[in-house]
């Protein structure tokens, strides 16, 4: 058996595959078809400072390849997730992370201050990236100086590892992974969704009452993995990768561009066991190709 | 318990232009599947369908482990499922969501369309209670109301059509016999229908559960694609419905 443990700042992690916030809801949903403590870690669902409906149904369109999604962050709220959530999944054996997602830098730096007190979270993805929300969310993340400031002001009231999650909806994400870098980030996770946009012929409408949406799923893997691998050459902290990950080939693309991690997201909808066949694909391999330590083959792009 | 199996297809049955039923087994034993519960069917072969199809479940047999899909022609993903064939195999998600209560003594069952498809085994699970069903069926015409005949043994069918090619001309909430006196109604099918049909019974004060159809991506709860505005906020119609009480709906169905 090749060693498949990674390490993402303090974090080690048993294999380097995660769960993508917002396709797994707290990995409870999941609990009758996989063993959570197989994978690597699980990223709950964006979590805000108060609970949010969200946008307006309809919220999701398939495309060719992916799907668009509007949700617009529904949770709970942080009080709830610590409160009533936090006891139910704290004792999963798997690092469990929460995404931190806001409209403000206060709101930002409460949540993080908050979910920094429970001990079985060892780090939290701050979500600077989601284009789903009018205040914030990506506002934050498409502007270095902006996407620096709210990662230093969350760095002073957050002691635990900080991954911060990117979005691919700029000139050049190197210049926004180096800027949150220099803020004080552990790690940076990329990328969020695409923003795009279908529209029903027939009805003459946009199929999202949003208009525009969150593009995710194979479609955007190529993207996904360039923009890792430019990243990965392009700071010193760990860099975790996501973007249309289906299979363990998939993950082993963003693996070799330099991702010492890897998020599952909208496979999971299509597969809900996906993420364990890609934790035994990836040993599989390794076996294949006699590798005895997964970190050996990280960044060899 | 959900669970991710591989059913085999035993029966394709073609039920007019726009609908067709497939019968699938269950390699060993089909686990318990409550009426109004819905499967999530992997679609295979096409490039252009990735996300699995959420549809209802119309019959169970438990004593043969399997469990039967109307499903009606409407896009992409069921046109692929429509090539499918006897022998074939078919991934399902399931038995998903929840619902309906099987209450009240003299409960009437309003589908129309594609809807009429989890009233079957409904009417079964009526019957199984010693209890009959009043079921009244709608469609634009009557091709597009596919299944008639298995209802009979569950109760009294009866039948509206807008253009009157069968059984009494116009909507289901028209029909004659659609009153008041029942102690329970159930309805799936089109949007306006439904809305139709719980306004009146939130008014008339008669219990009543609603099936809705939202689109779905994950259907376990998890991407919170599906949801629809109730009166405690946005709900996901995977996990906590598809089955709702109507008087959680007031605000969906227009009721100030």
């Amino acid at each position: 058996m090749a060693k498949l443990e990674t390490k993402i700042h303090n974090i080690t992690l048993k294999n380097p595959v995660m769960t993508a916030s917002g396709t797994f809801g707290y990995g409870e949903e999941f609990a009758d078809f996989i063993d959570l403590t197989r994978l690597g870690g699980i990223i709950v669902k964006g979590t805000t400072g108060e609970r949010r409906q969200g946008n307006a149904y309809p919220r999701m369109a398939e495309t060719p390849s992916g799907m668009l999604n509007a949700v617009g962050l529904q949770n709970v709220g942080v009080e709830n997730f610590c409160k009533q959530v936090y006891p139910r999944i704290k004792v999963i054996d798997t690092n469990i992370l929460v995404n931190v997602s806001g409209s403000s830098i206060e709101e930002y730096c409460s949540v993080a201050e908050q979910i920094n007190e429970l001990p079985n979270i060892p780090g939290i993805e701050l979500n600077i990236s989601c284009p789903n929300v009018k205040k914030g969310g990506m506002g934050f993340g498409t502007n270095p100086e902006m996407a620096a400031q709210v990662v230093s002001e969350v760095r002073k009231v957050y002691g635990k590892t900080l991954i911060v999650k990117l979005t691919p909806n700029v000139t050049s994400i190197v210049d926004i992974a180096k800027a949150v870098e220099q803020a004080g980030a552990d790690s940076v996770s990329l990328i969020n969704t695409m923003l795009g946009m279908a529209i029903d012929v027939e009805r003459q409408r946009p199929y999202l009452s949003t208009i525009t949406g969150g593009l995710s799923g194979p479609c955007v893997k190529p993207v996904a993995v360039r923009m890792v691998w430019q990243v990965a050459h392009a700071v010193q902290i760990p860099v975790v990768g996501l973007g249309g990950i289906s299979c363990a080939n998939d993950a082993l693309e963003f693996l070799m561009a330099g991702a010492k991690a890897i998020e599952v997201g909208t496979a999971n909808f299509v597969d809900p066991t996906v993420t364990v066949k890609i934790v035994e694909g990836l040993q599989d391999y390794c076996q294949r190709h006699k590798i005895d330590d997964i970190n050996d083959i990280i960044g060899i792009i | 318990m959900k669970h991710i199996t591989d059913f085999t297809i035993v029966r394709r049955e073609q039920l007019g232009q726009h609908y067709f039923a497939l019968t699938l087994r269950h390699p060993g034993t089909l686990p318990s599947i409550a009426a109004g519960q819905f499967v999530e069917v992997e679609v295979m072969g096409t490039r252009e369908v990735m996300l699995r199809r959420p549809i209802s479940i119309h019959d169970v047999n438990p004593a043969e482990n399997t469990l039967t899909l109307l499903i009606q022609v409407v896009g992409k993903g069921t046109r692929q499922l429509a090539t499918l064939q006897e022998g074939d195999t078919l991934n399902l998600i399931y038995p998903l969501g929840h619902g309906f209560s099987v209450e009240g003594r003299n409960p009437l069952l309003v589908g129309g369309g594609a809807g009429i498809a989890p009233l079957l085994y409904l009417a079964k699970c009526y019957k199984a209670k010693g209890v009959e069903t009043t079921i009244l069926l709608g469609g634009r015409t009557k091709e597009l109301i596919p299944v008639r005949e298995a209802f009979e043994p569950y109760g009294k069918l009866l039948i509206s059509t807008e253009d009157g090619s069968l059984g009494e001309k116009g909507m289901v909430t028209q029909h004659s016999l659609f009153s008041a006196a029942y102690d329970h109604i159930c309805t799936c099918g089109p949007t306006p229908m439904m809305k139709a049909v719980g306004r009146y019974a939130v008014e008339k004060g008669v219990d009543c559960e609603v099936s809705l159809e939202n689109m779905m991506a994950c259907g376990i709860g998890a991407c919170l694609c599906c949801v629809t505005d109730t009166d405690e906020g946005h709900k996901c119609v995977c996990k906590e419905g598809p089955v709702f009480d109507a008087l959680k709906l007031k605000k969906w169905m227009g009721i100030e």
